[in-house]
């Protein structure tokens, strides 16, 4: 779906002195269907990276491809825009419109999507994204994970292959960021749709297939959670948290209990837990 | 402190002004001005206050606040009126200032000024009844599409339409902003409500510069978010909502023709 090629990119100019690369020979490649959260501190260079899927910014040096499409060639960049949608991190700062039908008609609009098709698409994703009696109403009136749902939707109105969410729920509330994610993983899991989620938390990233973690421009890890989260000391060294229910176990596990620890959700540990417990008492 | 701006203030209903077509209104608005500046007789007057107050009527809008819609407009008229009752020459001579021969009422001036406020008011009518009966939505898609042939000189009349769009969508996100910011400065000691005017023109300035910084960084974050949704100015741009003139549309301008043709018959006749 998306291939990145060694990429490098710089904000600096092309002959500033001092170049600083936010992103450094990063190789990446993100498969049809699956769904992988990009885990990283400020300036690790997440966003950045997220912002070149879709051709918003190109890369300084390397390539980078969705679809087969190389970003840098103008002639498809509204076609990688419609196959990659993005959601941004701020609810307010995305909507175009001031009624919430003619925001997710705003996309095949400018796509040239036929009036009557339109209308279909826009009551498809209002359905999907469970807004439909928010159709005719105001996005100013609506909380946070409506507006961000809202946002997702006017993305789907693209028929995208691919939506890319960039700290799509950081500003949200938690029963918001619960919304936002559940809508996230049935467009998966439904739809087949490719997500690459771009986030802080790490009980969101705990629901992807695949991790990559970001550090100074690098992927310095790339696997699925469970073998991620399992490396606590690294994960901590580079300056995130583990979920929870794993910095749990582990530390219980170097009070000598014995413990697995590729544990990421609250049921497994809560399985674990009861099973050790109930040993103790026999 | 934005919330008293009713500049196209919309209320819903369901009247046969707010089915009408956008287009079709603010053209036919745009009659009514022009008819309003043709008539000058007090017959012909006579006939449009019959015209407005049946507008009134069929829009279904609240008395009140069409009154609400003067009163911005009460100084100009009270001035208005003042300029012409003592300023117009004539012949007939209603009162002279005892004190300075110079200052007199005329028959002409009273006409005059009558006739000038009842044009101010029906034009605020007028237009009120236009911004109340349509969307602000609705309004400036009209508008694009009307602006639409004078495209051959340049306009844009696709991106003028987009950036009222906007406007109206940024309205209550930056109003609340506003809120937020004067709570903040309040907190740290700032005072907007006491002193002379100059004092609190002065408070302004720790209001206006983080707004004003914000909204351009809003500016920014849109801007990228209309790329990624493949915005490309109104190139090969379609609409989901259509809109169509109708009967009832056809029937407004017979409507309006036929009025306009019997006020200016009065005009002249009377």
């Amino acid at each position: 779906m998306i291939d990145v090629e060694n990429l490098s990119f710089s904000y600096d100019d092309e002959d500033s002195e001092a170049k600083r690369y936010v992103i450094e020979g990063l190789n990446l490649h993100i498969e049809k269907g699956s769904f992988v959260a990009v885990l990283g501190h400020n300036g690790s260079g997440k966003s950045t990276l997220a912002k070149h899927f879709n051709g918003i910014l190109l890369p300084s040096g390397g390539k980078v491809y969705v679809a087969g499409m190389d970003t840098t060639d103008e002639k498809h960049i509204y076609d990688i825009r419609s196959t990659a949608g993005m959601v941004f991190q701020n609810p307010d700062n995305q909507i175009v419109a001031a009624i919430v039908e003619d925001e997710i008609a705003f996309a095949p609009e400018n796509l040239g999507v036929a009036p009557q098709d339109i209308r279909k698409r826009v009551d498809e994703c209002l359905r999907i994204v469970h807004m439909t009696e928010f159709a005719k109403a105001s996005p100013s009136r609506l909380s946070g994970g409506q507006k961000q749902r809202v946002a997702i939707a006017g993305v789907l109105a693209m028929e995208p292959d691919c939506i890319i969410l960039d700290e799509a729920t950081a500003m949200l509330d938690p029963q918001g960021r619960r919304d936002v994610m559940t809508t996230i993983k049935d467009l998966n899991r439904e739809k087949g749709i490719t997500v690459v989620l771009i986030t802080h938390y790490m009980d969101e990233a705990a629901m992807a297939d695949r991790i990559v973690v970001m550090e100074k421009g690098k992927a310095v890890m790339d696997d699925v959670p469970k073998k991620v989260f399992s490396q606590v000391d690294r994960i901590k060294k580079i300056g995130l948290d583990v979920p929870q229910v794993t910095e749990l176990l582990f530390n219980l596990r170097n009070l000598g209990i014995d413990l697995p620890q590729d544990v990421i959700t609250v049921e497994e540990c809560e399985k674990i837990l009861l099973g050790k417990l109930k040993g103790h008492e026999k | 402190m934005f919330k008293d701006i009713t500049i196209g203030q919309y209320i819903e209903g369901d009247s046969f002004i707010h089915k009408m077509d956008a287009r079709m209104k603010i053209l036919l608005g745009m009659f009514y001005i022009i008819i309003l500046f043709i008539i000058s007789t007090p017959a012909a007057y006579a006939a449009f206050t019959l015209f407005t107050a049946l507008l009134i009527i069929v829009s279904k809008m609240p008395f009140k606040y069409i009154v609400r819609g003067l009163k911005p407009m009460l100084y100009i008229l009270v001035f208005t009126a003042v300029i012409n009752l003592f300023m117009t020459q004539g012949q007939t001579i209603l009162w002279v200032c005892p004190f300075w021969s110079a200052l007199k009422i005329t028959q002409e001036g009273l006409r005059t000024a009558v006739l000038m406020i009842l044009r101010l008011v029906y034009l605020v009518i007028g237009t009120s009844i236009l911004t109340l009966t349509t969307s602000p939505l609705m309004l400036t898609d009209g508008i694009e599409s009307l602006l639409k042939p004078f495209e051959i000189i340049k306009l844009p009349s696709h991106e003028i339409a987009m950036m009222m769009t906007i406007a109206i969508r940024f309205i209550p996100t930056l109003s609340e902003e506003t809120e937020k910011i004067i709570k903040a400065q309040t907190a740290r000691g700032a005072d907007f409500e006491s002193g002379n005017i100059f004092r609190r023109a002065k408070a302004m300035v720790p209001l206006l510069v983080p707004l004003f910084i914000s909204a351009f960084r809003r500016a920014d974050d849109l801007a990228v978010a209309m790329d990624a949704r493949c915005y490309n100015g109104g190139k090969n741009r379609t609409r989901m909502k259509q809109m169509k003139m109708t009967a009832r549309d056809a029937f407004a301008a017979i409507f309006m023709l036929i009025f306009a043709v019997v006020v200016i018959a009065m005009q002249k006749v009377m």
